[in-house]
């Protein structure tokens, strides 16, 4: 028995509710049997999520494919291999850590952790999307190494020629059967078979193959593909009508109506307004204020101000309820039961 | 221990039978038993398991941590299947799909019941008296949980898993966290999935529960709110329509009845 219950004229309720909050509980306590609490609270889990998974399962729609793609819109997919070959892409503009692109880095205020953290995953369009998979088929056509022998043979400045009439002349071309996409004539040298290569290395899955397994056998590295498809419309398009853009707070929701990462809310909130959605440093600045906003909450019990809100919001009286009821019977001479 | 050979029934220096110090003396010195002494200090075994808990922990609030636990025990369980099998399996089989089934709808529980539970502690300002530190684990607990998600939406291996993956990717690589955790390399992600982020929540859930029974949960605030840090001392607060002595047995002996 704790000394402070036997305060004269006090209830233990009345002397223990008094005490420091860091004090031992001397109050009137109640049987409480946690294990059991647990133990029931995980059969009770169990079968909610049981419950929910019989009715609503969940969404599983199989991935997009470059070979998809190729075959749906030959015209997108070319177009965006000619970018990722003369370096005009999304992704060959992107910076670190991709590539080393002067300015492209967000940058919070003065500082860019992107450009800090540096290019850690290397990737050179060029080389990674067209021409060391078009080299690997070259091996078994000839036609094709000609090409590319021609390609590399030729100085930047015709290359970047080459590569501008046939883009010129690619927004009119049409497809003309399976695996077949009919461009215009252009002196675009020996770029038209090699992208006709590329179209026929696509439209077999080849490509995908050749993107996730370049550098052996096993594949658990998916930046490549994923990058080249992301850098298309085909991607993008099918996100946007199952509403996952993100104007449309489209992360942190899946296909289908699942509630999907609803506690991306916040994060997500900031990238629909003002300043956010016009700024080209929109995805740093985001960060900086999730970070911010997480160390406040991690903070909050030593933020005057912040951790005093529930002191003054009562939103406790009416969690112990119960608590400042027996409290009050116990000041006005009553017992434990009102 | 071989060198040393102690007779049971006659610990030297009188310590007591069970504390750990009846051996020779130089023994109380061991790591172990430093470290076991320090356990028991803070948290003897009816603090860390207690069956009585103060009578104002009678609400319903008081449910969704335990709420939490449940439904992180069924992510576990569910997930532990889904590993078992590999990746692929849930793709092409019905059970595997119900089973990843039940893996989604534990994380929507789980979080809805942590938020809950976030709310909860908040208004109870439940990081008063030297509990500051399980409202940080909490919010350890609560931001590494968000990554596990992240990252199994990211390993699902089918359209959401490449439009997340290609989305999330521009946010991390403009803070530089993308150079090191590159959301686009399956493996690595599947792997922080299975094994990293897991850890490190069961390792923090595991330390929030100890500092929670450690401490006790938190008093009510005093009836007529008054500043969290004012002491109040026993007799300044004695009121002055005093009770009967008699009322104080009352009182101490007429509990109120068990919950369950
Ligand atoms: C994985 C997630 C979490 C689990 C499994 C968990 C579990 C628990 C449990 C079982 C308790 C004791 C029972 C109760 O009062 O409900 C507790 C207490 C507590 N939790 Fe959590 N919690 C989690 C996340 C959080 C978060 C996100 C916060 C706040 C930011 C938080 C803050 C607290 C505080 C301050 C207490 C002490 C309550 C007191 O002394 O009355 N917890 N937690």
């Amino acid at each position: 028995m704790n000394d402070s219950e036997l305060v004269p004229g006090k209830s233990s309720l009345e002397v223990a509710a008094a005490l420091p909050d860091d004090a031992e509980w001397s109050g009137p306590t109640i049987r409480y049997d946690l294990l059991k609490e647990v133990v029931i609270a995980v059969v009770v889990v169990a079968l909610l999520a049981v419950g929910l998974a019989v009715l609503f399962s969940s969404p599983d729609d199989s991935p997009t494919t470059i070979r998809q793609w190729s075959t749906a819109d030959p015209g997108d997919f070319l177009t965006t291999a000619v970018a990722e070959l003369d370096g005009t892409s999304d992704v060959a503009t992107y910076g670190p850590p991709y590539n080393s692109t002067a300015g492209a880095a967000q940058k919070i205020g003065p500082v860019s952790l992107q450009q800090i953290a540096g290019v850690r995953v290397p990737i050179n369009t060029a080389q990674d999307f067209v021409l060391t998979p078009l080299a690997q088929q070259a091996q078994t056509t000839p036609r094709l190494q000609t090409a590319l022998a021609r390609f590399g043979a030729a100085p930047s400045g015709e290359q970047g020629t080459w590569e501008t009439n046939y883009s010129k002349v690619l927004g009119k071309g049409a497809k003309t059967g399976q695996g077949a996409f009919a461009v215009p004539h252009a002196n675009d040298g020996p770029v038209p078979t090699m992208f006709a290569s590329l179209l026929a290395m696509a439209d077999s899955g080849a490509l995908d193959a050749s993107l996730t397994s370049s550098t052996s056998f096993y594949g658990t590295d998916y930046t490549k593909p994923l990058l080249f498809l992301a850098d298309g419309s085909f991607l993008a398009d099918r996100a946007q009508t199952q509403h996952l853009s993100g104007d449309q707070w489209g992360m942190m929701n899946e296909t289908g109506s699942y509630p999907g990462q609803a506690w991306l809310w916040l994060y997500t909130m900031w990238y629909q307004v003002s300043p956010f959605n016009t700024s080209v440093n929109a995805d740093a600045l985001v960060w900086g204020v999730m970070a911010l906003l997480t160390l406040l909450l991690l903070l909050v019990p030593f933020i005057p101000g912040v951790r005093d809100i529930p002191r003054l919001v009562p939103v406790y009286r009416l969690i112990w309820r119960d608590h400042y009821r027996r409290l009050q019977s116990n000041k006005a001479g009553g017992t434990n039961h009102p | 221990m071989t060198d040393t050979v102690h007779s049971d029934s006659a610990p030297p220096n009188g310590a007591l039978p069970g504390t750990g110090d009846e051996n020779v003396t130089g023994d109380e010195k061991m790591w172990t038993a430093r470290v076991r002494r320090a356990a028991m200090r803070t948290l003897p075994p009816d603090k860390l398991l207690p069956d009585r808990q103060p009578s104002y922990v009678a609400s319903w609030i008081y449910v969704f941590g335990v709420l939490t636990i449940a439904a992180l025990v069924v992510i576990i369980a569910s997930g532990v299947v889904l590993t078992w099998k590999g990746p692929s399996w849930w793709h092409v089989s019905k059970v595997g799909l119900f089973f990843n089934s039940i893996h989604l709808w534990s994380v929507e529980l789980f979080f809805f019941f942590m938020v809950i539970h976030l709310w909860g502690k908040f208004f109870m300002a439940a990081w008063r008296g030297r509990r500051r530190a399980t409202w940080v684990t909490g919010v350890v607990c609560f931001v590494v949980s968000i990554g596990a998600a992240f990252t199994g939406y990211i390993s699902q291996q089918n359209f959401d898993s490449q439009w997340i993956a290609t989305q999330a990717k521009d946010g991390l690589n403009s803070v530089g966290i993308g150079a090191f955790f590159n959301v686009l390399n399956f493996g690595q992600m599947l792997l922080w999935h299975v094994l990293l982020l897991p850890a490190v929540v069961i390792a923090f859930v595991g330390l929030h529960i100890l500092l929670v029974r450690r401490r006790g949960v938190v008093h009510p605030f005093p009836a007529r709110a008054r500043p969290a840090r004012h002491r109040i001392t026993g007799a300044a607060t004695v009121p002055d329509e005093a009770l009967p002595s008699s009322e104080i047995e009352t009182v101490l002996h007429k509990d109120p009845e068990p919950v369950r």
